[in-house]
């Protein structure tokens, strides 16, 4: 019941595809879990159906509270979600363009408060933007750009943070930053599910992965149980060199199977 | 970047220019009164011929002009931001076409000559049914391509049947009152146009306001939009209702003007750093200033000859619109 984020048969059809099959999962508070899949299993389609985003029958609870009975408001206060597309659509500054992330705590129109502002330097200053913070959203590099978006999910400051793709575009350092971030944000109790392409960022980060291919859950459990030769044949289709190195599991694929 | 000049200031700048431009345009026109005469009839209970000038012909046009002038920008800033593309505007959705279709309906079948409202008040049915078409057409909480597909059918339409009166019309003065009309003009509008759109305009803007931060939000997409806590469904709603609401009114009292709604919040986007929701307040009063200046431009330019306000924006408008599109391939490229 306490489950920081429970998932129980989720089924998404679109048109005619069943793309999620009886998905079902949990995750605790402070724990950073990893999804991992090849394009087209259905992480992203996972990811929208637990925000409500996407219709799909099942049921999606916060502590024991279905997030279809909450208001968007209040579920804008309980978790997160950044979408893979980094959409902006005007020219409007990086520090604004964070302060979005509190809509849903803030009342009126009134000014952002204390707690608002707080918020949104720790956002700023997590994901290195301090130099940026003045500049127009429209005129940063991809890279820059997402992390401008992560921060503004950041600033939301809710206990589940879900994201899609958050590292694709990243330079090395900033993807280690990031996921050093995402581990903070669960040391701090709060729950985070990324959707990740680099098996060996999973595998170095990550407390629990959850593998899924054509719409159902494959494989889930610590990395090193998940990313095993055969679930990287069977549901990558790729040989993979995998060795374990002080700081976690490193995946490194090689070839075809 | 800042976020543009200090917003305060912007606002209080185009607040500024209206109320010139507003005292300007209840001192000209080519009844020659002088300044103090003319606010001293304005203000006076007496009805000599310089208060009823005043009282019955200039106040009204003036009111007129920010009312319209503010909607047009206030919506064009709303349908902009909600539907993220700068080439949006008001008459997108085929309320402006439906409104001046119910117009012409009113002209061609000569209950427009019967009674002098039953002009505005069937621009005004035009506009109701419009809204209803395209929520009809489109569905609640449509995808905002089929709203636009939606308003492209509608105004097609609404175009047709207008040539189709014009093509049909009884008399060569029909027909020449009609495309008067739809060239849009402030000209000898009375207060009873005010009393008639002005419930519809405040409506309007009252729907429209409550926008402004959810618009923000959609800068991101409406995933994360709706995942900051906004119901997109309402949103929408209270953008085509709003929209619907002051355009409507506009267009029933005035005709079509172009251009304002889709020009005026263009210009103002950079000086408020490009958020939707500062945009809306700055582009309405933006939106009342330019009307106002084009309806004095008009009697202006060319006192005897009645140029008409919709000939006019256009006039500038065009251009400026190719110079947008120009501008948007250059930032693309």
């Amino acid at each position: 019941m306490s489950c920081a984020l429970s998932v129980r048969s989720l089924n998404v059809r679109l048109g005619r595809r069943d793309v999620l099959r009886d998905v079902s999962f949990d995750m605790q508070p402070g724990e950073f879990v990893g999804l991992l899949g090849p394009n087209g299993a259905g992480k992203s389609t996972l990811l929208k159906a637990i925000m409500g985003l996407v219709a799909g029958s099942g049921n999606v609870s916060r502590v024991g509270r279905r997030l279809a009975d909450m208001t968007p408001r209040q579920r804008g206060r309980e978790l997160a979600y950044l979408p893979q597309e980094r959409e902006v659509a005007w020219p409007v500054s990086v520090h604004t363009l964070i302060e979005l992330g509190r809509s849903p705590h803030r009342n009126g129109l009134g000014p952002p408060r204390e707690q608002d502002r707080l918020a949104v330097e720790a956002a700023i200053s997590a994901m290195d933007l301090g130099n940026l913070r003045d500049r127009s959203a429209l005129e940063l590099s991809g890279g820059e750009r997402a992390r401008v978006l992560i921060a503004r999910a950041l600033a939301q400051e809710t206990p589940v943070l879900l994201t899609d793709e958050p590292a694709a575009g990243l330079d090395p350092a900033h993807q280690i930053a990031l996921m050093s971030t995402f581990r903070n944000l669960a040391s701090e109790g709060r729950s985070v599910l990324a959707s990740l392409h680099e098996l060996t960022l999973a595998g170095q980060w990550c407390d629990r992965v959850i593998l899924i291919a054509d719409g159902s859950i494959v494989a889930e459990g610590p990395p090193d149980a998940v990313l095993t030769p055969s679930n990287l044949a069977t549901v990558y289709g790729v040989r993979a060199q995998i060795s374990v190195t002080s700081d976690g599991l490193s995946v490194v694929p090689t070839g075809l199977v | 970047m800042k976020d543009g000049i200090s917003y305060p200031l912007l606002l209080a700048g185009l607040g500024l220019a209206t109320v010139v431009l507003f005292v300007v345009s209840l001192l000209t026109g080519p009844a020659g009164i002088s300044f103090f005469d003319s606010l001293e009839a304005l203000l006076s209970g007496r009805g000599g011929a310089a208060a009823i000038v005043m009282q019955e012909i200039r106040l009204p046009r003036a009111i007129l002009g920010v009312m319209i002038g503010a909607s047009l920008g206030l919506s064009g800033a709303a349908l902009q931001g909600y539907l993220r593309n700068p080439l949006a505007e008001p008459g997108l959705l085929g309320i402006s076409a439906s409104a001046s279709l119910g117009a012409v309906l009113a002209i061609y079948t000569g209950l427009s000559a019967a009674f002098s409202l039953a002009l505005p008040l069937m621009a005004l049915a035009g506009a109701v049914g419009a809204v209803l078409l395209v929520r009809l057409l489109a569905g609640r909480g449509a995808q905002t391509i089929t709203l636009i597909l939606a308003g492209v059918a509608v105004t097609s339409f609404a175009g047709a049947m207008t040539s189709l009166a014009l093509n049909l019309s009884p008399n060569p003065f029909a027909a020449l009152e009609i495309v008067f009309w739809m060239l849009g003009s402030l000209k000898d509008r009375s207060m009873t146009h005010v009393w008639l759109s002005l419930p519809f305009i405040l409506a309007g803007w009252a729907m429209l306001f409550q926008v402004g931060r959810a618009l923000d939000a959609l800068t991101l997409g409406e995933a994360a939009a709706a995942t900051l806590g906004f119901r997109l469904e309402r949103v929408q709603a209270l953008v085509v209702l709003g929209t619907a609401s002051c355009v409507g009114a506009a267009t029933s009292v005035a005709g079509a003007v172009g251009f304002i709604g889709l020009v005026v919040p263009h210009v103002l986007r950079p000086l408020v750093g490009g958020q939707p929701g500062r945009l809306m307040p700055a582009s309405a009063l933006g939106g009342a200033a330019v009307l106002l200046a084009a309806d004095i431009a008009v009697r202006v330019i060319a006192p005897e000859r009645d140029l008409k306000l919709g000939v006019l924006t256009a006039l500038i408008g065009a251009p400026f619109f190719l110079w947008l599109i120009f501008k948007l391939k250059r930032e693309a490229a």
